[in-house]
């Protein structure tokens, strides 16, 4: 009972000073909005980057050929030769959690249009590679199981290379040649844009793998295998399946090194995920600082509150009011600025990230933790800061608080 | 209810000098006594009175209300029996400003634990014994200096206790105001409410039964002790 008549009084007292309450809750309000404002746009950040990693393929493992030795001169790392698409294959039926399975090969030809030439590089890929690594086809088709079985002369072309060879025509269904052979192009990628390595992506030519390894390049080796891991937990599991499945495949003598090495893109989505978290924390705490600010705007607001009341807390203590009785009352007001203020706070700062998103083009994520934490922050800075000018009117004299003018 | 108090001393000390306001006072207080304490200003009277009022402690000495000893209470009990014991009137009025005069009245009830209806019950009670029923409402500044010390003296009352201690209640008060005022001090006295009043007023001092003339901290003349209104 003597708790509602507590929250009454704060009431009153903060009604009876309204610009002033105002002032007060306006630190907090901006305090609490701000973190909300910040940490939203860092999470933003972070989705965008998250994003564009997973572009890149996300829970992606990669197997490259090792380095091939002759007579004891290394040579470079994928030079070996001894990574097949039979390789590939046992993985995909082998091992479990796996999504797909891209063996790729890749070299530099000059493409050739009538009287345009271009410099690009083509890729031997399977039908999976489109999926591993999230293309989308803008006209025409992708290649398919039969032009791999059937070593199609048909190639996919990157926008790069469709506007250098073609200008503004429809390429679906002329020739190019690749290395002096005619190909026909059956589709045209949509465009990718940079890679976030500053490669442009859209400049490729992708041709069936059986068909780039026997027609173009004369080899019986890929030069890497793609493989697209169905959880990103199971990446450390399927890692290490496929080193000892490929050991295994290549009689790798146990104590001998690989001949093949398995990368995984994990480390830099870490890096990246890293990166954001800090910006996040970063600008969160930034913005943490006008919220402690603000409490400081609280406990002076309150000094002032309670110098200028000692006579009220004279006259109740004169009529029985207990140590506690004053504490109460003093602590309850400024934790009602602080829930008051962090309320407001959160809608403002909920409509400024909004409004960040809408009019500033920043992606932004609100999520309910930074909301929940500012909140409580506010309300824990309220009572904080309340405590030591509540004690002050609590512990003050009750004679001299009388004869206060 | 009686007040006894034996070689209470309050010594203060400012700079390297000490100063008694009070200096060795014996006193016996019955209940429903109506008691002024007079005295030129510096001769220890509100000193004295906070002490009995139980707002202060004293220095030395013995302060022994309804006979359990002051001293050995605690800050908390001190509040219960400023709360339940003891109403003050004071010549400020002490009313809070932001707040009506009903709900001032009902202040010490707040303290005292009291639920919300019978703290405007009884706070109405006292408001219409005072005779300001019709000005419930009214905050402390749409009110007369008269109808202010009334509203404190509601307040002081409102929670039944036995001693009322009243600081020169007139001291900011017209003539008529200070007649009205006094009247219900009479009255009150009739009722048997003991009544400790701090004044320089002769005529003021003069409508209680024993007169304390305090001079350098010491009670030098006790003038019509023992006087109690026979309760009818």
């Amino acid at each position: 009972m003597l708790f509602k008549e507590s929250v009454r009084i704060a009431f009153t007292a903060l009604f009876a000073n309204k610009l002033r309450s105002a002032l007060t809750m306006l630190g907090i309000i901006i305090g609490v909005g701000a973190v909300i404002a910040m940490v939203s746009v860092g999470m933003g950040v972070r989705q965008q980057v998250q994003t564009s990693i997973a572009s890149l393929g996300s829970n992606m493992l990669i197997v490259s050929p090792g380095s091939a030795s002759s007579g004891g001169v290394r040579q470079a790392a994928g030079s070996n030769v001894k990574l097949k698409l039979e390789d590939a294959d046992a993985i995909k039926s082998k091992i479990k959690n796996i999504d797909y399975v891209s063996p790729t090969v890749s070299n530099s030809y000059q493409i050739v249009n009538g009287n345009q030439n271009w410099k690009s590089s083509v890729q031997g890929v399977t039908p999976e590679y489109m999926a591993i690594r999230s293309l989308t086809v803008g006209t025409g088709s992708f290649i398919t199981a039969g032009d791999l079985n059937s070593r199609s002369r048909v190639a996919v072309i990157g926008t790069t290379v469709a506007t250098n060879l073609f200008a503004t025509a429809n390429p679906v269904g002329q020739n190019i040649r690749i290395n002096n052979s005619p190909y026909k192009v059956i589709g045209v990628l949509e465009s990718k844009g940079q890679s976030s390595m500053g490669q442009d992506q859209d400049d490729v030519v992708i041709v069936p793998l059986t068909t780039a390894q026997e027609r173009l390049m004369g080899i019986t080796y890929v030069k890497s295998i793609n493989i697209q891991v169905s959880d990103a937990a199971k990446m450390d599991q399927v890692q290490s399946e496929v080193e000892t499945l490929l050991r295994q495949r290549h009689r790798i003598d146990s104590g001998k090194e690989d001949d093949f090495s398995v990368r995984n893109l994990t480390s830099i989505m870490q890096t990246m995920t890293d990166t954001t978290t800090m910006i996040t924390l970063l600008l969160g705490s930034i913005a943490a600082i006008s919220l402690l600010v603000g409490g400081i705007g609280i406990m002076n607001i309150m000094m002032v509150s309670v110098t200028e009341r000692t006579r009220e807390i004279g006259i109740r203590k004169a009529l029985g009011a207990t140590f506690q009785n004053i504490m109460m009352q003093f602590l309850i007001e400024s934790i009602v600025i602080g829930i008051v203020g962090g309320a407001i706070g959160v809608v403002v700062g909920y409509a400024s990230a909004r409004a960040i998103s809408t009019f500033g083009g920043f992606q932004t994520v609100i999520t309910a933790a930074p909301i929940f934490l500012s909140f409580f922050f506010s309300v824990g800075i309220g009572l904080f800061f309340g405590i030591y000018p509540a004690r002050k009117a609590a512990l003050l004299d009750p004679i001299e608080a009388l004869r206060y003018e | 209810m009686t007040i006894l108090l034996s070689a209470i001393k309050k010594i203060y000390q400012i700079g390297d000098q000490t100063l008694a306001a009070l200096d060795g006072i014996d006193l016996h207080i019955k209940q429903g006594e109506f008691t002024a304490l007079i005295g030129p200003s510096g001769s220890g009277k509100s000193t004295l009175m906070n002490i009995v009022g139980c707002l202060d402690r004293p220095t030395s000495g013995s302060y022994k209300l309804d006979g359990q000893e002051v001293a050995n209470l605690s800050d908390d009990e001190l509040a219960a029996t400023r709360n339940k014991k003891i109403g003050f009137v004071f010549q400020s009025f002490n009313l809070l400003s932001r707040i009506s005069a009903w709900e001032n009245v009902a202040l010490p009830l707040v303290y005292a634990g009291v639920g919300k209806k019978e703290r405007l019950e009884k706070a109405a009670y006292y408001l219409d014994a005072v005779g300001l029923s019709s000005r419930r409402s009214h905050q402390p500044n749409e009110l007369s200096g008269g109808q202010r010390q009334r509203v404190a003296i509601a307040r002081a009352l409102v929670n039944d206790p036995h001693i009322i201690m009243a600081d020169e209640p007139t001291g900011n008060l017209d003539t008529k105001s200070s007649v009205e005022i006094m009247d219900i001090f009479s009255k009150l006295h009739e009722k048997g409410k003991t009544i400790i009043l701090v004044t320089h007023e002769p005529e003021v001092a003069a409508c209680a039964s024993r007169q304390l003339l305090m001079r350098d901290g010491k009670i030098i003349r006790d003038e019509g002790k023992g006087v109690v209104m026979d309760v009818v």
